[in-house]
């Protein structure tokens, strides 16, 4: 199997025939998940483990005025009763702010409340005990003495004079603003013919990991370091937080990352009632347990996309889009989160809108408020489905507005497949990308035209169906330039270390995690592939700072990108080392030689020379017989990051087929369409399934999903029977078509996918819902779309 | 209270609370933790197991009802090997991410192919409607379940 590159000959080392580089190979270690016997956090038990429960407000802003935890402290099984100040002893707060994002501002926010409590589910105690039902027996008599606070709740109006500060050293509510403005953009609306304006508005929602957070931090107070189990997609940023505020080096802090149930963007933060776990474990010299329950988790998860952002486009008869304008307002919650922050969102709404576009006219403005709710930060896709809503909404609306076709006036605009490298008017750099290939695609794989003439006959039958498009762009592999230029201890490189065992395998120890994308799958598809061994002797190790090189972890579509690149770079010298130990051996020269199925080969023939096994069994245990002055070196380490690209661009188009029911204001979703680019396809079907998954995830927010809060900031809806998710019943078959455009920034070319799905399909639904809808002339801007919300739109409620 | 029943098709006695719900039970104290819990409130399907022959949300059921029953979780159905073709679809059409939700769906899509000989697509995602997925966006599992059925109606006809 051959991959599709530009450029073959660069690839030598990973086209062979025996490559596992785009092959759709099942993912290793799977039957131990479906056997019920793979190891999550919450299924950890250590000697002496005590288990936490935290006492969580029940209001959304309150001063503390009084604990009294004796009764709770005396009932038999309790370990300890633990308040904010109690704890404070041990660790220090934070306050989650990058040199970066000028201006960003924040307070400092504890591990428990001290004195005040900022959002309903702040945690105010922490009950440890023998078992989690006895610490909740707990907590129910601990009595917290609460004097109400006035709650800021509405985003609208958190930067009014007459809204109280929540917190008054910070001056304002206002914890981040950007304005851009590019080009001539009142002299292209001016000179526009016709202008559309619209308000976005986006559900706040949340994760919803189906294994809620967990953790279990092990204080061993003999060797003054304590282990951090923890479903985490970053374990050395985890490793260097929980160090700085311990007072540790971050050589006593460990960090093993299991099984994960579900990250999404949930498990990269620091979270205060983790930082609280790993203090517990310190201030009481045992192993202590904390996982989340279903309530918690809506209660402190982070919350996501609560976004209202007006927008305009101005647009030309024949279709050309002349400028975009966007001012995107965010509540985030009390605190900016730790350590990455909550204004990345907004900021990337910034970066991407009209993204896909050659105009280079685009003002912006984004603000984003604190305000008495969950906090709020990066969920998958971060940004992306803000930024592709209002774009291709405004999009479609301008064609609509013209009367043209919603295809025909992407194709006017989309920025040619030929004009790369190029800018985005925010400053984006794009090295390759693809959007009209993709869109051309798209079309014969929906039959566009046939689906056009299908609506049309059904449509004068009563049947109301739309079809919704949406191109986007997405960021992936990101470079220091994400994080770390604005101070974040948050690699933005990776390392992988691989070796040949005694036996003739290879052990390979990567910096990327894994939570199921299949990270442990790619890493071995790749190293595999360089060596010439095969995948099942490949054994990856991953998830653990004691046993990994330093670096990033799995986030922000980076694992393939960069953790591949990494693997195949350490593979190459590991290959070359054995080259040469064969070539000392069999007294050849490395360059007669090759490897190929577990074995030194001709390179001329590919005659079989000599077992792997063997190889390693003369290094190891007979070096006496090797020639004089050959030191074998059967480990290889290397690391990666990019250095050209801040970030590595990819892109695609997708579409959605659905049918609305205009007298229950119910939507049934037909089918769903993507097209992607991801630059070079290490494993195609899992690409095709992150991008599945990320569909779905926005077809949630679409449709069904949306953190309810009451005027008071109480959440009313923390529970999964109230908060929708998609279930299989209604979600559509998803058809996945790919343009490869490989980066050339590194040899293996690929980029992100992780994100994709979840940038474009709210975008999609909402388009093809106004599509159906447009007979009855009503327009929504408006995520989630309840039948609530749809029947209002057309007047019938 | 003391029970007393098998799992996995061992004899089980134990010491109960009446408040311990049957998850609980099999995870924490008979370390049966392939039943994952998910919701704890029987909306997620995380804990499906099977409670003489009828899957049930072992979050929803307390230990103590299932005194006299015979109870069968995800490794009880794996070591049997009779979901071993199912799980082969599940691995080759790569229908699980990060698995938390797997040994729920399984349990479900078992029963559905128990009950029903060649399911259709709109059946098999009726049928596990009741199991929540995050990672996959379900169509792959549907695929898996579909394969399965099918080779299974082959295998009998």
């Amino acid at each position: 199997m051959t991959i599709t590159s530009s450029n073959p000959e660069i690839l030598s080392e990973l086209d062979r025939p025996n490559s596992y580089i785009g092959k759709s190979v099942p993912r290793p270690n799977l039957e131990r998940l479906m056997q019920g016997r793979g190891l999550y956090v919450s299924d950890m038990e250590l000697p002496r483990m005590g288990h936490v429960v935290f006492l969580r407000s029940p209001h959304a802003h309150a001063r503390i005025a009084g604990i009294d935890a004796a009764a709770a402290r005396s009932m038999p099984g309790v370990i300890a009763v633990v308040t904010g100040k109690e704890l404070a002893a041990v660790i220090t707060p934070w306050v989650g702010v990058l040199s970066h994002l000028k201006g960003l501002k924040s307070a400092p926010q504890h591990a428990l409340a001290i004195d005040r409590v900022c959002w309903q589910g702040e945690a105010v105690a922490a009950i440890v005990a023998t078992s989690r039902a006895v610490a909740e027996d707990a907590a129910e008599i601990v009595r917290v003495d609460y004097e109400e606070l006035e709650a800021v709740t509405d985003m609208r109006t958190a930067l009014d004079p007459a809204t109280p500060v929540i917190h008054p050293a910070l001056g304002d509510n206002l914890a981040f603003e950007r304005n851009l403005d590019a080009g001539e953009v009142d002299a292209a609306f001016a000179g526009s013919d016709a202008v559309v304006e619209a308000d976005f508005i986006f559900g706040r929602h949340t994760g919803v990991t189906l294994e809620p957070r967990s953790v279990v931090a092990d204080w061993n107070a003999a060797e003054a370091r304590l282990t951090i189990y923890q479903g985490t997609q970053a374990p050395h940023m985890v490793q260097n937080i929980a160090a700085l505020h311990l007072g540790l080096e971050e050589s006593q802090v460990r960090v093993v990352c299991k099984d994960v149930g579900g990250s999404f963007g949930i498990k990269v933060h620091i979270y205060a009632d983790e930082m609280a776990t790993y203090a517990l474990s310190k201030l009481l010299r045992r192993p202590i347990k904390f996982v989340a329950d279903r309530v918690e988790s809506f209660n402190t998860d982070i919350h996501a996309r609560d976004h209202r952002c007006w927008g305009r486009i101005g647009v030309k008869r024949d279709g050309s889009i002349t400028a975009f304008e966007i001012d995107d307002l965010t509540g985030i919650g009390p605190y900016s989160m730790y350590p990455r922050t909550s204004a990345i969102e907004a900021n990337q709404v910034v970066n991407l809108v009209g993204g896909p576009y050659v105009t280079r006219n685009y003002r912006a403005r984004a603000r984003v408020v604190f305000q008495n709710k969950n906090v709020m930060c990066q969920y998958r896709a971060v940004g992306h489905p803000i930024a592709c809503s209002v774009t291709e909404g405004l999009v479609d609306l301008a064609a609509a507005k013209i009367g043209m076709d919603p295809v025909e006036i992407r194709r006017r605009n989309l920025i040619a497949d030929n004009a790369y490298p190029c800018a985005s008017p925010s400053g984006l750099r794009f090295e390759l990308l693809s959007h009209h290939a993709a869109i051309n695609k798209l079309m014969t794989m929906m039959d566009y035209d046939a689906l056009r003439s299908e609506q049309a006959t059904l449509r004068s039958n009563g049947i109301y169906r739309g079809i919704g498009i949406a191109s986007f762009i997405e960021v992936t592999n990101p470079s220091a330039a994400f994080y770390g230029v604005g101070g974040a201890k948050i690699s933005s490189q990776d390392g992988v270390a691989i070796r040949l065992d005694a036996q003739g395998s290879v052990i390979c120890q990567t910096s990327i995690t894994e939570q199921g994308q299949g990270s442990e799958s790619l890493t071995a598809q790749i190293v595999g592939s360089v060596l010439g061994v095969s995948m099942e002797r490949v054994r990856v190790i991953l998830g653990d700072t004691d046993n990994t090189p330093y670096g990033g972890g799995t986030w922000a579509s980076r694992g393939a990108g960069i953790g591949g690149e990494a693997a195949l770079q350490a593979a190459k010298i590991l290959r070359r080392n054995i080259l040469d130990v064969a070539a000392a051996i069999l007294q050849s020269s490395p360059a007669e030689l090759d490897i190929a199925d577990n074995a030194i080969v001709n390179a001329a023939d590919g005659a079989s020379r000599m077992e792997l096994r063997e190889l390693a069994r003369i290094v190891y245990f007979r070096p006496d017989t090797l020639p004089p002055g050959v030191q074998p070196e059967l480990m290889a380490t290397r690391h990666f990051v990019p250095r050209e690209y801040p970030f590595a661009f990819t892109n695609g188009v997708q579409a959605s087929w659905l049918e609305v029911d205009t007298d229950t204001g119910f939507v049934r979703l037909l089918k769903h369409w993507v097209v992607e680019d991801c630059g070079t396809l290490i494993n195609p079907q899992l690409v095709d399934e992150q991008i599945r998954g990320g569909v779905v995830q926005g077809l949630g927010a679409a449709l069904f999903e949306k953190c309810v809060y009451d005027e008071r900031g109480q959440l009313t809806n923390a529970n999964m029977a109230d908060y929708l998710v998609p279930m299989s019943g209604e979600m559509p078959d998803i058809d996945v078509g790919h343009v490869v455009s490989p980066t050339s920034e590194t040899e293996l070319g690929a980029k992100g996918a992780g994100e994709a799905g979840t940038a474009g399909a709210a975008a999609a639904v909402a388009n093809a819902v106004n599509d159906a809808l447009r007979p009855f002339g009503a327009v929504i801007t408006e995520i989630p779309l309840t039948p609530q919300i749809i029947l209002t739109a057309l007047g019938r409620i | 209270m003391a029970i007393s029943l098998e799992v996995n098709g061992e004899r089980v006695d134990a010491q109960v609370l009446p408040r311990l719900n049957l998850a609980d039970f099999l995870r924490e104290q008979l370390q049966l933790t392939g039943t994952h819990v998910g919701c704890e409130h029987g909306v997620c399907g995380a804990c499906t197991v099977r409670v003489n022959g009828e899957i049930v949300r072992s979050c929803l059921m307390l230990a103590v009802q299932t005194h006299g029953a015979s109870v069968q979780t995800i490794e009880g159905l794996s070591d049997s090997g009779e979901v071993a073709d199912l799980q082969a679809a599940f691995r080759d059409r790569n229908a699980l991410q990060c698995g938390f939700c797997t040994p729920g769906m399984l349990m479900a899509a078992q029963d559905l192919l128990k009950q029903q000989a060649e399911p259709d697509r709109e059946q098999i995602r009726e049928h596990l409607s009741g199991n929540y997925c995050r990672c996959t966006g379900y169509q792959a599992i549907i695929d898996a379940v579909e394969t399965t059925a099918r080779a299974r109606g082959r295998g009998t006809a």
